[in-house]
């Protein structure tokens, strides 16, 4: 079964330093359960890869059935250094969103 | 003791939509009025300001949306509070009572709190047990402290509170946290106890959802985001809080955007790390504590917060001076539209090595292509038009301005069908780099100082 996780799922991304955080809020129960049991953070690492050059980590918020990605190594440098155009990763949730989940 | 108060949101940023204060105390009842002007880079922007001019560096919009709202806050008791003393409290004060003096207004108490900037005194605070280390890399601050710009503690509601004690109106701070402008004044209000954990952590959460303004109303919703209504007119978000921590999020009727479950979602998420030990100077907050339920339209209700003892540790925010950038576009169209722009990066790429220009870091981007979404985003085989971008980032000034040099030529020597270039040559720009890290909460304390207009 293929799901496109924006169809299931909204978010909102930013920067920490050099890491970008990246949320991502299932519309419904039934959209949480899958995102928790297949979006991990190994899945969301290789989706970006060469964009996120350092390791993944993932956070659980049931209550909000939400995942809170940490990306590490993601900015070019972070927020006032990095020359990216999207210095502080404001577009990388819409990035994530192009990921379609495979089951 | 009231039964509630209602805090509302006034900006998100510098430089944030400057109708809203005025409209926030004018179309509906609130009790606050709360505007975070604070960025992790503003500080060092300011301190610029302040050195070419002694009674610059802070958020001198203030000014203007204080002479918005003077009349009604006045009539309706409303009280203010914000960060956005920058660097320089007392010279925001000062232009303050003077602002309110032409509008007649005498005998408003003005709260000022001081204390955060550091700048001048890192070596001291060293000696006294501070040690700076970059709190994400561990590096020591030995090599970069002859570069520091700016270097200020993020207090927490504790001065706030002092100043309302006073019985301030208007509460003007230097480098206090976002989020403490909203808690602070339910801590007064309901007489909160500091070790309230449960509750300032409900105070905390609070703020994170008001202070980026239109983030928690609608604005940048990335679910259902045509759904949002008459984002022209966007309200800003209110908290209106209960003595025992629990809070509605709302907005003034007649306003656009909207308040719900995934908007405030939305904004919960934002920047966050670990969600179980989101720290500020009061307390630690669990976010994954956080419940939230729909209570009519654009209401939304917020329970079940969580939260744990505070850290003895202030966060400390610095930035220093660490070189030059600069970026620069042309735009060029169909018919070979990415071809051309690749071609075009091909030459002044070559050119840049013969010149023996040193850079820390070049980066080309095609916008119209893949600059947001990098090798996620699929390339299309016939584009109308694409926008070549390039940047450089390196320590000398001069080979920094020998690209701005370079980049126009292209137009008459370089792929054809080429425009865009109305702006001039790009220039270096001091690249300020950040620098959080730590202070022992003992070894600093916020000033708190009562004037009146």
């Amino acid at each position: 079964m293929k799901i496109k996780l924006i169809d299931i799922a909204h978010g909102r991304s930013g920067d920490k330093g050099d890491a970008a955080n990246i949320g991502i809020i299932a519309y419904d129960d039934k959209g949480y359960e899958i995102i928790k049991k297949y979006l991990t953070a190994e899945r969301v690492k290789r989706h970006f890869e060469g964009i996120c050059f350092g390791k993944v980590e993932r956070y659980e918020l049931p209550n909000l059935r939400a995942l809170n990605f940490i990306l590490h190594n993601t900015l070019g440098g972070g927020g006032t250094v990095s020359l990216k155009h999207d210095a502080q990763g404001k577009t990388l949730a819409a990035a994530l969103l192009r990921m379609e989940l495979d089951f | 003791m009231k039964e509630k108060i209602r805090v509302a949101s006034g900006q998100g940023f510098w430089g944030d939509l400057q109708s809203i204060p005025l409209e926030q105390v004018s179309k509906g009842e609130i009790d606050y009025l709360m505007m975070d002007f604070l960025a992790e880079v503003t500080m060092s922007i300011m301190q610029k300001q302040k050195k070419r001019d002694p009674n610059a560096g802070y958020a001198k919009d203030l000014i203007q949306i204080l002479s918005d709202i003077f009349p009604y806050a006045v009539e309706k008791n409303i009280k203010i509070i914000t960060n956005g003393g920058g660097v320089n409290p007392k010279a925001c004060v000062d232009d303050i009572i003077k602002c309110a003096h032409k509008h007649g207004i005498r005998g408003v108490k003005i709260g000022v709190v001081t204390g955060d900037d550091i700048l001048d005194s890192i070596e001291e605070l060293q000696k006294e047990g501070a040690r700076f280390d970059n709190m994400e890399t561990g590096q020591s601050i030995e090599s970069i402290k002859s570069k520091l710009l700016s270097a200020n503690v993020y207090f927490g509601a504790v001065p706030i509170v002092e100043a309302l004690k006073k019985g301030a109106q208007i509460i003007i701070t230097g480098r206090t946290t976002d989020t403490s402008l909203t808690y602070a004044p339910m801590i007064y209000e309901f007489d909160w106890k500091w070790n309230d954990w449960d509750k300032l952590a409900a105070g905390v959460v609070a703020g994170h959802i008001l202070e980026c303004g239109g983030q928690a109303s609608g604005g940048n919703f990335l679910g259902n985001w045509k759904s949002i209504p008459d984002l022209a007119h966007i309200g800003f978000p209110i908290a209106e809080a209960y003595p025992n921590g629990e809070f509605i999020i709302t907005k003034h009727d007649g306003t656009g955007g909207l308040v719900s479950i995934e908007t405030v979602s939305e904004q919960l998420l934002y920047e966050i790390g670990d969600p179980t030990n989101y720290i500020t100077p009061e307390c630690i907050s669990d976010f994954t504590s956080i419940k939230l339920e729909n209570a009519g339209k654009d209401k939304v209700r917020v329970f079940g917060i969580k939260g744990s003892p505070a850290t003895d540790f202030y966060k400390v925010s610095m930035a220093y001076s660490d070189g030059y950038s600069a970026a620069g576009t042309l735009t060029y169209s169909w018919p070979d539209a990415l071809e051309k722009a690749k071609k075009a990066d091909e030459i002044i790429r070559t050119r840049l090595s013969d010149l023996k220009l040193n850079f820390d870091e070049i980066r080309t981007e095609f916008l119209g292509v893949n600059s947001c979404h990098g090798p996620l985003a699929p390339i299309q085989n016939e584009i109308n038009e694409v926008v070549l971008r390039i940047a450089v980032r390196g320590h000398s000034y001069n080979d920094i301005e020998a690209f701005g040099k370079e980049l126009a030529p292209l137009i008459l020597t370089g792929p054809p069908s080429v425009t865009g270039f109305a702006g001039g040559r790009p220039k270096p720009a001091e690249v300020v780099a950040y620098w959080p890290a730590l202070i022992p909460k003992k070894l600093v304390e916020p000033k708190v100082k009562i004037l009146e207009t």
